[in-house]
């Protein structure tokens, strides 16, 4: 097996970075593919930069943060949680999933720390390449991948993420608890609809194409295309085009 | 080194001819050999001897590699202490000759090795030193680890450990030094007693013994320190305290917990 | 005599260490001597801490880096005290600092010398329970991170020295004598632990299998001897059955330890619910007398430990520990609280050691003078439990009582406030402030990149080709100047450094060394004496995260530095000269509560000269002590309130606004706004402050229960201890009977009140020095009389005070039949008993005061569950709040008698003179700020931010607070708008990292 992957892991400074510098000095061995981006608290991945790291052909994402309600910053690492959801949730739709991973790491588990690299590294060793590493400017990998970034970027699953704990564990504008259950379902669909509605816009940024076009591309019934369209519309991020034989068809705004 | 030493050829079915090495130095043992020949000197013929520069140079390493391939005995022989061609090179024979006996002791085969000294005016001696040395062996019997013994799987792991520890760097970092701290002072200018320094030298060569029996068993099966304590005999405590040494040194790890029972293996 | 404005700390624990924080940054030189090789003390032993369960070494080493490499902490290690002179205010002190057979300026802590000695020794940080070498260092984060030779093990083979690239070893390096001349002297030397080997009744050092509790902490802790599985010494396997043995070497008659140590209930808890953690195969039982879990949060930590983890308490004390010499099991005889003897195997026994003077205790009271108690702990004054009887000489932590990590911090600060108000007039004289040359601008100007890759001796060099990263480095875009250094952190090569970005013009800088946590500050000062902006600097770590851990593959070890330096100088590209933030101070505080907390920090701020504002809701100050008349030690309560009061009153800086509440407050850290209304007059009056201590403190749990206020013979303890001061009463009564936790430790109030244990027993001795007749019997469910409180329980046992315990299940019920009042209880051995009493007592708890959500709301401070205020830390910072400028003390905080409330002011204002004493204070420059144009005012950086360093303008523009902002960056990760960028952690350099591996848009 030529295959070595290669690894970025984000670290916040204060235990987990902590973690992997004992696991240092105590010279525990592990694998070498991890490359090791230093942040103050796990809380300050975005999502985004995921998406990027993928993009360019990383195998791998991990992510370490101290261990709940030992933050630095005291609930940085439960926002990361947040995040990490969310991103795994999108990277379903592409099967990227299981290249993402978030672990508690503290500044006096140098053993730890070497074992979750050494697994970690071993489960994208198994997982082989990324299928993004050699991929070309088309595929849909790629285009799929584009819209989630773009959701995972947008105002409202940000918005929803950031309200996310305040909302489930302090109660929401109008003082109650939401429900854990039913906030992960809002969030799926929400995710979701986010997801499908940038790959409608990525779609027609292309070309023009009609609800039925978009339908047969995205393999979601032509009603729920028309409501997405009617959406994107109202965002005022898509445009009618023109009408041919009865069928509109629309366009992306280029600035979308 | 089986191909080295042919089989002594008077040797009938019965009688057990000993393959005997000797490790000579090149200015007076070997001159003491040569002077044995040259005045008709008899002595058995069961001797094979590698000629050295010095008693110094041999390594503790040869002599178990020697033994691990089934030699009966091994003679190291060198310049009488204080005519060393080089100084002071036999008292660093000594010391190895020393510590390899310790280590020997553990396996009963301390009494396979000797270290004698025979100048070059010494041709009768040194058939002497031989004669007895050969006799020795005879009435000990063929070495269990020579092919005709079909040697213990248990042995033969035990000389594989005893050679790592003369191999380790450890060791050789303290009998190094052994003369040098106990006869010219430290690099804190005091002389720290021999019989002290014996002692932790001991305790040094007993717990990397130890380990590497531990090591050479885990690297066949994976175990416990309850299964390694009947293995080699000795208590769970020091087992287990030895086994933390070689997870602190990164040899072995955690393999899998049994009932109440965690088993380590060696890592790699 | 000539004040000194220097101070002298001894004992390096994290006592020691937030002491001379405090005094760091109040203005004073401060010499914190360590009799050990590093600073840290017990505390840097422990896995985790109670009752949060947080990793002890996370939270304690940025502070030990932080004491390691402040400019006015001089940190002397393996040091002595040998003679003293002077007086409070001037004194001087030699100490011997023992050699360490290692040049500590030299080494860089690499280790090589420690892997290469060939002597095995024991390991004392991991309590004997693995080898060390005779060259070793204390704990792998240690500070100073410096390597000594144990000479009493050393062979003196030089080996050492022969590997040493830096020259550090020195054999003959000779014990030094130092002079330090100080106005004030801190002892901190924290305590030793009880060694139970000769109490042959337990087994220790007899049976493998008998460990003690600090042991069992190695044990547990990742780092220990066993990585963090639980396993017996004699066999390795994992203890399916573990019992601790509570108060070994404490509340012990027989061996002169008659004190409670006052940790050991809630470690053992810890221990036990964290052995559950890492090993699920163990349960733990814990046999103890009573469970002392008398702190804020602690009753909730035991009973979690009790249904989460399934953890067993038994109330017996062993009476015995016999071995089965095969298995190497634990044989325990007891005696059941229902009077069963029962014998029980264990498969491993942890004593729970108490807690000891420390062993130069009488030293240091024979060269100080001042006095011991009777137990050798560091005797105290009344209502000032940091001053000793010698005066300029005071005590915190352990040493004065033992105590547990807050308790010990609380007093780590209180015992600043002594040294402010003895030596503020000499603030500032001592501290030398660093200058710098003027900073050059490099704006506009192309990148000039110098990368400095380290050889680490061979640390580094060994594994990674140095000069193949060096090679590739010097192709990349902008990198103008590479070099290698056999140690980078050297102080020759920092004047290398220095050179070479001023030689080359140099306005990048990368180090690829090791961690940036350790050595970033040491690089960034040597760019700041080249003129360059510290911040225009990257680090790498290709020792810890490389070469150290890919020692068999030194090829992709040299990929990997290769990989890492390219990011981090693709990320340097994109850095950017950052100022910190200069931040004017209001040298004014403003005080809400005028109770003895309020009041002692009132007194402490003013008499240094702070303008001081003490706001009390009441037509007068005193708060609750007014209604207490004398400590359980017997001192008088009032007559102390009274003088404080006068003093207060008498202080030209202190304005009192008596029946006044806050009306509003703006305005953050340094620069704060309040109207302070008066509740009487209506009258307002405009306020500035620079920071607010609070200190509202707490009322009595007003019972509904027992007939309380319906028949006149229940009282409260405060009503009791009123008649018998004031009349003689009790004579008349035959029987007393007490009832403890009334409105406390139940569902509306599930917390201990922590005072009434005592209050119940000083009001029944006080019954029995003046009735003996009278017969006292106190109903409990834990006697909580922590550290030397225990004597007076004691006492009141001897007096004739009857304590029985009741089933806490099982609600005690006052029945009045005809005239009688009796009372009927049920005991843990199932029995119900009754009994009638002349008079019955309710210890009543402590409860939040009504207004305290609007405070709360005010100051944008949170309450705990049980509606006291939450510190900014549970451990290490009890006095603050996570708002800077913001402090809490007394008993808003949780319930504290008055002599524990008075510390905690104390320390509240010290930790507010590190602020005030300071006419400008600088903050980090790695803050996060808001793009306006594209907030559009959603909320959410404000709710993310655990600081309140985010408010909204008027323009509904959200507004970063740098002075508050400690940069962690979650706002700007969790703004849908992307409006906030953090600095020197913005989104282009952690993405040029990224793009820097991956490939693609290389050069970003």
């Amino acid at each position: 097996m030529d295959f070595k992957p290669k690894i970025i892991g984000f670290l916040c400074n204060w235990c987990s970075y902590a973690g992997a510098d004992l696991a240092g000095v105590s010279r525990i061995q592990y694998p070498p593919n991890i490359r090791i981006i230093r942040l103050m608290c796990s809380g300050r991945v975005e999502p985004y930069f995921i998406f990027e790291a993928l993009k360019s052909g990383i195998d791998g994402v991990i992510i370490m943060g101290c261990h709940p309600g030992e933050c630095h910053y005291m609930t940085g690492n439960y926002e990361a949680e947040m995040k990490y959801q969310l991103l795994k949730s999108l990277l379903t739709y592409v099967d990227l999933d299981n290249r993402i991973s978030l672990e508690w790491v503290s500044a006096s588990e140098g053993i730890r720390f070497a074992e979750v690299v050494t697994n970690f590294t071993n489960s994208i060793q198994k997982l082989g390449p990324s299928p993004l590493k050699k991929i070309d400017k088309d595929s849909e990998l790629l285009f799929n991948l584009n819209a989630l970034q773009i959701a995972a970027n947008d105002y409202r699953l940000r918005a929803l993420i950031g309200r996310k704990r305040k909302i489930l564990d302090e109660g929401n504008v109008y003082n109650k608890k939401y429900p854990k259950e039913k906030f992960e379902d809002l969030q799926e669909t929400a995710i979701y609809d986010e997801y499908q509605k940038n790959r409608i816009i990525l779609y027609l940024k292309k070309e023009n194409l009609s609800v039925k076009d978009l339908s047969e591309r995205l393999s979601i019934a032509p009603n729920k295309i028309l409501e997405y369209i009617v959406d994107l519309r109202g965002e005022g991020l898509i445009d009618l085009k023109d009408i041919q034989e009865l069928t509109p068809y629309y366009t992306a705004k280029q600035e979308a | 080194m089986n191909e080295l030493i042919t089989e002594p050829k008077s040797e009938s079915d019965n009688e057990f001819e000993p393959k005997i090495l000797g490790f000579l130095c090149n200015w007076c043992s070997y001159a003491g050999a040569d002077l044995a020949g040259v005045s008709r000197n008899q002595y058995p013929p069961n001797i094979r001897v590698i000629r050295l520069m010095c008693s110094g140079r041999v390594d503790p390493v040869f002599v178990m590699d020697a033994l691990i391939k089934g030699v009966d005995g091994i003679l190291i022989l060198g310049c009488h202490l204080g005519d060393c061609h080089y100084g002071e090179g036999n008292y660093e024979a000594q010391v190895n000759y020393e510590m390899l006996n310790n280590l020997l002791k553990y396996v009963k085969m301390d009494n396979r090795v000797d270290l004698g000294w025979v100048s070059a005016a010494e041709g009768t001696y040194f058939a002497k030193i031989v004669t007895d040395f050969t006799n020795k062996i005879r009435s000990l019997g063929p070495s269990p680890l020579s092919s005709k013994s079909n040697p213990s799987k248990e042995l033969l792991l035990n000389m594989k450990a005893i050679k790592q520890v003369v191999y380790d760097p450890r060791t050789r970092k303290l009998v190094g030094r052994e003369r040098f701290i106990t006869l010219h002072g430290n690099v804190y200018d005091e002389k720290i007693d021999e019989d002290e320094f014996a002692l932790l030298l001991r305790d040094s060569l007993e717990a990397e013994y130890i380990r590497n029996q531990i090591y050479f068993y885990l690297k066949e099966s994976p175990s416990s320190v309850k299964d390694m304590s009947e293995k080699i005999g000795i208590d769970t405590k020091t087992i287990f305290e030895h086994f933390l040494v070689l997870r602190q040194r990164t040899l072995i790890d955690l393999s899998e917990i049994k009932g109440y029972s965690p088993v380590y293996k060696v890592i790699k | 005599m000539e004040k000194i404005g220097a101070v002298l700390i001894i004992g390096g624990g994290i006592a020691g260490i937030q002491s001379a924080l405090d005094l760091a940054e109040s203005g004073f030189k401060v010499h914190l001597v360590e009799k050990t090789t590093g600073i840290g003390g017990v505390m840097a032993q422990l896995d985790k801490t109670f009752p949060t369960n947080d990793c002890s070494m996370c939270i304690l080493s940025p502070k030990l880096v932080e004491a390691g490499r402040h400019p006015n902490i001089e940190l002397t290690i393996n040091a002595k005290i040998l003679k003293v002179d002077g007086e409070a205010g001037n004194f001087n002190v030699n100490i011997l600092k023992k050699a360490l057979f290692i040049n500590s300026e030299k080494c860089t802590g690499c280790g090589v010398c420690a892997q290469e000695c060939p002597v095995e020794s024991i390991d004392l940080y991991n309590e004997k329970m693995v080898i060390n070498k005779a060259t070793y260092v204390k704990y792998p984060q240690s500070v100073p991170l410096v390597f000594s030779i144990d000479r009493d093990k050393c062979i003196g083979c030089g080996i050492c020295e022969s590997v040493c690239k830096a020259h550090a070893v020195e054999y003959f390096q000779k014990d030094e004598k130092a002079n330090l001349n100080v106005g004030a002297v801190i002892l901190a030397p924290g305590f030793d632990e009880f060694d139970p080997t000769p109490l042959q009744v337990y087994g220790y050092g007899k049976y493998p299998n008998v460990v003690s509790s600090i042991e069992f902490e190695r044990i547990l802790c990742a780092s220990g001897p066993y990585s963090g599985m639980v396993l017996r010494p004699s066999d390795g396997d994992i203890p399916e059955k573990i019992a601790f043995l509570q108060c070994v070497g404490s509340r012990d008659i027989h061996h002169a330890k008659q004190y409670c140590s006052s940790v050991c209930c809630m470690y053992t808890t810890k221990e036990a619910v964290i052995a559950k953690e890492h090993q699920h195969q163990v349960n733990p039982t814990i046999f103890t007398m009573d469970i002392r879990a008398y702190g804020k949060d602690f009753d909730k930590y035991i009973i979690r430990a009790q249904e989460e983890y399934g953890i067993k308490y038994v109330r017996s004390r062993i009476a015995s520990i016999d071995e089965d010499p095969k298995t190497h099991n634990l044989i325990l005889t007891y005696e059941s609280e229902d009077g069963k003897i029962i014998t029980e195997d264990y498969n491993l026994v942890v004593l729970s050691v108490g807690l000891n003077p420390p062993n130069d205790a009488i030293d240091l009271s024979n060269k100080f003078g001042f006095e011991l108690n009777k137990f050798g702990f560091c005797k105290t004054l009344p209502f000032s439990l940091e001053e000793t009887t010698k005066s300029g000489i005071y005590v915190c932590g352990a040493f004065a009582e033992p105590k547990d990590i807050p308790d010990s911090v609380i007093q780590a600060s209180a015992v600043s406030a002594n040294v402010n108000s003895l030596l503020f007039p000499v603030r500032n004289t001592l501290i030398t402030e660093k200058e710098y040359p003027e900073e050059i601008d490099v704006s506009g100007d192309p990148p000039r990149i110098g990368v400095f890759i380290c050889h680490c001796g061979i640390n580094i060099a060994g594994v990674v080709d140095v000069k193949k990263v060096e090679e590739y480095a010097a192709k990349l875009p902008n990198v103008v100047y590479v070099d290698r250094n056999l140690y980078t952190c050297s102080a020759d090569t920092q004047t290398q450094l220095k050179e070479k970005i001023i030689e080359q013009k140099l306005n990048r800088v990368v180090i690829a060394s090791c961690t940036p946590r350790t050595h970033e500050p040491l690089f960034q000062n040597t760019l700041r004496e080249a003129g360059l902006n510290p911040y225009l600097f990257q680090m790498t770590n290709i020792r810890d995260q490389c070469s150290w851990v890919h020692i068999q593959d030194p090829e992709a070890a040299t990929d990997k530095a290769i990989d890492l330096v390219h990011m981090a100088i693709t990320r340097v590209r994109n850095h950017k000269s950052l100022k910190e933030l200069s931040l004017n101070i209001t040298p004014q505080a403003l005080i809400i509560g005028g109770g003895v907390a309020g009041l002692t920090a009132a007194l402490n701020l003013s008499q240094q000269g702070f303008k001081t504002y003490l706001i009390e809701k009441e037509p007068e100050l005193g708060g609750f002590s007014k209604n207490i008349h004398t400590t359980l030690e017997g001192e008088n309560i009032q007559s102390y309130l009274k003088s404080l009061i006068s003093s207060v009153e008498k202080e030209k800086n202190i304005q009192i606004f008596t029946n006044s509440e806050l009306e509003n407050i703006s305005g953050y850290l340094g620069n704060f706004k309040s109207n302070i209304l008066n509740t009487k007059s209506k009258e307002e009056t405009e306020i500035e402050h620079g920071i607010i201590i609070v200190a509202t403190g707490a009322k009595e749990y007003s019972p509904e229960e027992f007939y309380y206020k319906k028949d006149e013979r229940v009282l409260t303890q405060i009503e009791l201890e009123n008649i018998l001061e004031t009349s003689e009463e009790i004579k008349k009564k035959k029987a007393v009977i007490m009832i403890q936790c009334v409105g406390s430790r139940n569902d509306k109030h599930p917390y201990c009140s922590r005072v009434c244990c005592s209050e119940a027993i000083k009001n029944a001795i006080k019954i029995k020095k003046q009735s003996s007749s009278t017969e006292v019997i106190i109903l409990y469910r834990d006697i909580r009389t922590y550290g030397f409180k225990e004597e007076y329980y004691r006492e009141a046992r001897k007096k004739g005070v009857i304590f029985i315990r009741f089933d806490e299940n099982t609600p005690i019920e006052v029945i009045k039949e005809n005239e009688s009042l009796n009372i009927v209880f049920k005991k843990p051995d199932g029995n119900l008993l009754k009994a009638a009493a002349d008079l019955i007592i309710l210890s009543t708890g402590m409860e939040a005061p009504r207004n305290i959500d609007s405070i709360s709301q005010m100051l944008k401070v949170p309450l705990n569950a049980d509606r006291f205020f939450l510190e900014a830390h549970v451990k290490l910072r009890p006095v603050d709040f996570a708002t800077e400028g913001i402090f809490l003390c007394g008993t808003a905080r949780g319930p504290a008698n008055i002599e524990e409330s008075v510390s905690q002011a104390k320390a509240a204002s010290a930790r507010a003179v590190t602020i005030l004493s300071k006419e400008i204070m600088t903050a980090g420059a790695v803050t996060s700020f808001v793009d306006e144009n594209a907030c559009t005012g959603c909320n959410i950086c404000i709710r993310v931010c655990p600081y309140n360093a985010i408010e909204k303008d008027e323009m509904g523009v959200a507004n970063v607070i740098e002075a508050l902002c400690k940069g962690c960056g979650v706002c700007a990760a969790s703004c849908p708008e992307k409006a906030i960028l953090v600095r020197n952690f913005t989104k282009d350099q952690i993405l040029s990292e990224i793009y820097a591996l991956g490939g693609n848009l290389d050069g970003f």
